[in-house]
This record gives structure tokens, sequence and C-alpha cells, in this order.
């Protein structure tokens, strides 16, 4: 039987929800005009005052936020509430550019982990299971938020953070982990490990829920029957808070989205006009409750499709497909956020040429990320070890930019093509 | 007069040595070592060749990203023990060898390797003082 965590919410009639996201739009709407002077500064650029907005039905006359303000604001800049009532920051990795830095206040925390726990019960779980929580803690949103509402549904938690995987076995079979959160590919990873060692009869997992990047139906399958679990999928983004704005219910045909917290739009990327329920565009955020960081109209830059359609597990909330992919140029590797530029500030500051191409690929379930340079005179030696050595300075100052580890390739002069027009940066190989 | 390498970025990738050979080859240059050094990635090819300014300048127009390095040539007893003599030698002087390689004698009974080393002035005169004899570019046909 399908189990919730907020049945009364979860399930509740549509004409319930669209009142609450009225009431709730124009109560956000008068404290972001209040207390936003960024936004606020907007909307009079575009004419539109609280009074113009008196519902869901208005909210296309809003101007959208993008990737742009929050680095144009960083970092108090979309601030909704005195720094005093803020108890926490979570942060994406990147230049201070690119970084995207998220305030919470108590109550912002407390509805975000119940957003979590409601992905947690939709996967099955209760105060009886053990959840084993692999997502990387700290700024990185997965591990405190799932951590959160693994607290919520009462489970007993384990912090286990990302990496060390013979400790991760090791809790996994001493403490019996019955649900697994952690990326996709680091899923796949550990039930490859699972298996080499033949510990498969230890395992207790029973369910996974695996988010913050993208992932295929056949990766999905491959991780059930590796691991004999049912794996869930989650999305969120830093920006709206993170992991647990949608998630996926028993029915594992997309993501519900906490309409009763986010209001989703999808516009077409290149004119902003919001398209027809079902059509494929750029999926856009209204955070209707959070206090601190209450972003109207945030462009996600993900490409998806919304759905209506009853759904069996009997939640009412409207479904997300899984992200077709990104109306901007930035990559999710190993489920952190990449922007091609961050690599080429990169390699101009180390002395490199801007001519570079960035491959991506997925290799046994794990994304990898190779960076092709080109040599210059300046930079070449006849010593090996030099060479060799400003190799491994560039790896370590792109593992300090991107937090991820990319492979360095030096490549000979003139053997990235240069193009005309826009030039082709990215070869991404993965088949998601 | 002192010897020359000519030091050549490689991307380890099928043709990039036959390339510059056939370059070499076109151009009628005559090589009188050659040596590589890689890992997995790329590799630095080192070459003495007949004529080093001009095929520097030949593979410089052809994209190539190249070093002129100055070595040291010298003649090997050709017999067991030679070189082992030689490094002896080196070690108590302690001088450390960059890299070396053996390049094509022309006389019989003498081996000639190529040192790069971090000293060159304490190595000719260690080798002078022991009786090892260096090598000329005149000797090795370079112009």
């Amino acid at each position: 039987m399908e189990r919730y965590y907020q049945p009364e919410i979860e399930c509740a009639s549509r004409e319930q929800i669209l009142r609450w996201q009225n009431e709730r739009l124009v109560k956000q709407v008068q404290h972001v005009w209040d207390s936003v002077p960024y936004y606020r500064k907007k909307m009079e650029e575009k004419g539109v005052t609280p009074a113009d907005i008196k519902g869901v039905e208005d909210l296309h006359k809003l101007p959208f936020l993008t990737k742009d303000d929050l680095r144009e604001a960083y970092p108090y800049g979309l601030l909704g509430k005195p720094l005093k009532d803020c108890v926490r920051i979570q942060s994406t990795s990147g230049t201070t550019g690119k970084r995207v830095v998220a305030f919470y206040t108590q109550h912002d925390i407390d509805l975000w982990e119940d957003c979590c726990a409601r992905a947690i019960v939709a996967a099955g779980g209760t105060d009886e299971d053990v959840c084993h929580v692999s997502y990387g803690y700290g700024l990185f949103t997965g591990g405190p938020g799932l951590n959160g509402g693994s607290h919520k549904v009462g489970c007993l938690t384990l912090p286990m953070s990302s990496g060390n995987t013979d400790r991760q076995l090791q809790f996994m079979v001493d403490l019996g982990s019955t649900i697994l959160c952690c990326t996709p590919s680091y899923a796949a990873y550990l039930a490859e490990c699972i298996h080499e060692r033949g510990i498969q009869s230890k395992i207790k997992l029973k369910a996974g829920i695996f988010g913050a990047e993208a992932w295929s139906e056949e990766m999905r399958q491959d991780i059930q029957s590796k691991l004999g679990i049912k794996a869930y999928d989650i999305y969120g983004l830093t920006e709206t808070s993170g992991p647990g704005v949608a998630f996926e219910c028993s029915a594992q045909t997309g993501m519900h989205i906490n309409e009763d917290h986010f209001i989703a739009e999808i516009i077409d990327p290149n004119t902003g006009e919001v398209l027809p329920e079902g059509s494929k565009g750029e999926l856009v955020f209204t955070s209707i409750t959070k206090e601190a960081f209450p972003l109207l109209r945030y462009r996600t830059r993900d490409i998806c499709v919304l759905t209506r359609e009853k759904c069996p597990c009997g939640r009412t909330h409207v479904k997300m497909s899984k992200p077709m992919g990104r109306s901007d140029d930035m990559l999710i590797i190993k489920g952190v956020n990449v922007f091609p530029s961050q690599i080429e500030t990169v390699l101009l500051e180390q002395g490199y040429p801007a001519n570079y191409q960035i491959i991506v690929d997925r290799v046994n379930n794990s994304d990898t990320l190779e960076v092709q340079v080109e040599m210059t005179p300046e930079n070449f030696s006849d010593s090996l070890a030099h060479i060799t050595d400003m190799e491994k300075s560039l790896v370590g100052a792109l593992k300090a930019m991107l937090g991820i580890y990319a492979k360095v390739k030096l490549v000979a002069p003139k053997t990235i093509a240069r193009s005309e027009g826009k030039a082709v940066r990215v070869i991404d190989k993965r088949k998601i | 007069m002192g010897i020359h390498q000519i030091s050549v970025f490689l991307e380890n990738r099928a043709g990039q040595l036959a390339e510059i050979t056939s370059i070499l080859s076109d151009n009628k240059i005559d090589m009188r070592a050659i040596s590589i050094a890689e890992t997995s990635d790329y590799g630095v090819l080192r070459l003495i060749v007949s004529e080093p300014e001009r095929t520097a300048s030949i593979l410089l127009s052809h994209g190539f990203i190249l070093s002129m390095t100055p070595v040291v040539a010298v003649a090997v007893p050709d017999e067991p023990g030679g070189l082992a003599r030689v490094l002896h030698i080196l070690a108590e002087a302690e001088i450390d060898i960059e890299y070396m390689y053996a390049i094509i004698g022309r006389i019989a009974g003498r081996a000639y390797m190529i040192f790069r080393v971090n000293d060159e002035e304490k190595f000719r005169v260690t080798l002078a003082t022991s009786g090892l004899a260096t090598i000329s570019k005149e000797e090795l046909g370079i112009q």
C-alpha cells in the first residue's frame, strides 16, 4: 500500500493545491517586493506591482530570475530576511561568479526537510529503516537535505557522506542499511563492488533515492537488478533549496513536484513564453514558501516536460520528466555543476591557450571529465618531469575550481579544431 | 663547440613520429641519434641531426613545438664495463644525469653516448681529468 509523509498535502485536490498556490504566491510577491530591492527593481522595470498578482494565472507577468541575476546580486542581493534570521547557507561549487549561495531560515530548513521526507516515504521509508546517506555533506545540498528528511521520517540515519567505499560497504553490512541515498553513478559503483566482493547476501537494501545527475532508464534497471532494490529519482537545485523539489513515487514515471512550495512552469527558452502542459521546454520555479531566498520565476535551464495526468500512487501534484537536457552550457558531471568557462579561467591562469576541448564520458557508470589543451612553446620543456609537474599543477587547479578530478591531456598545437563560429568546446559522449 | 639536441613535443597519437621523420627525409636531413621519453599521453622526441638550425626552422614551420637543448657527447670505451666506469666517475663527482642515450659510432671500438646533465661545465672538467673524451659536433658530422 502506498504510504505518504503528508497525505493531506500530497494527495490534496487540485483545487486545494491551487488555493494554496494562489494564496502563497500573493503573499510571497509582497514579501519579495518589500524585502528584496533587487527583484523589486526588476518588477518596476516591467511595470508590475504586487497588486497585479492576484494568483497563479498572473504569474507570467513577473520577470524571470536567471543565474546572471544570482551572480549580479551575489552574495546578499536576493536575501529576503535579515541575516540574523538566517541559520544556514548551502552552495554549489565554482567560481564566485558561477557559485550559487542560498540562505535558509530555520523555517526554510524545516520545509526543505519535509520535502526530502516525502521522497523517503515515497520510496518506502519508515522509522524502521536504516537510511544510508552517501551524498556529500557540507556546502553541497545532497547530504544535508536527505539527512534532514531521514530524521523527519525517523529512520536511523547514517551520515556517511561520499567516498571511502570500504567504509561505506562495512557500515552497509554491519548496520544493515535499507535505504541508500547517493548519486546514481555512485550507486552503480557500489553495486559493482558488492558483486566483486560477493557480499550480496549481506546487503539488506530495499530502496535507493538517487539524484543530482542525469541517469537513464537503462541505468535504473541495471542498479535495480544488481542491488535487488527499487531505485527512485529525486530532483532539486541549490537555488530552490536542494533535493526534494520533486521526487519519484512507486509508479516510477516522473517526479512529483512539491507544488505546495514550488510553482512550476515550462517556457520556451528562446522567447520566455509559457508553454501549455505537455510541451517540452525549460523548467521555471517560483518558491512560494521560502523566506530567506525567495526566488520568483527562476529559470533552471533544465529542459523537461510536465504532466498532470492522474498518478496511480494517489499523489495529485504535477509530475516532471527526467531532465532531457540544458538550455545553457552547464554540464553535470558526477553530480557537480561544471561550466566550460570555469575550465577556461583555470587554463588562462595557468598560461595555457583558451583553445581547449572538454570530453565527458561515462565509463563503468561513472562520469569522466577530460580536458584537452594544446602545448605551447612557452610551456614546453625538454624535461619530461617539468611537463608532468605542469600537468599536475593544472589538474590541481582544475580540482580546486570544479571540486572534481579532471584528466588533463596535453595535445600538439593546432590539433584542436578552430571553428569560424561558436567553438565546439564540449563533447559529451554519455548516453543518458 | 657544444652539441644542440632538438627536443620536440609529441602527442601520443598514431603517425606523429612518421610525420616528423618524413619531413626530415624530404629535406635531406640526416639523423645521428634519436630517443623518446614518454608518458602514456605525450612524449618528448630528442634528435641529434646533421643540420640542427635548419631542422628546427623546418619543424617549427610545420607547427611543431620544440626547444634546442645543449647536450654533451662522450666517447665511451666499447667494452664490457665501459659505461659503468663513466657513470661511477659522474656519481663520485655528484653530477646528476637528466637523461642519456646512445648514438651510432663511426669508429670501431668507440661507443658514443649523449648526456644531458645538471652541470655541463663540471661534467666536462670531470671527464677531462678522468681521461675521457667529449666529442665535438664536427666529429659527429653536425654542421
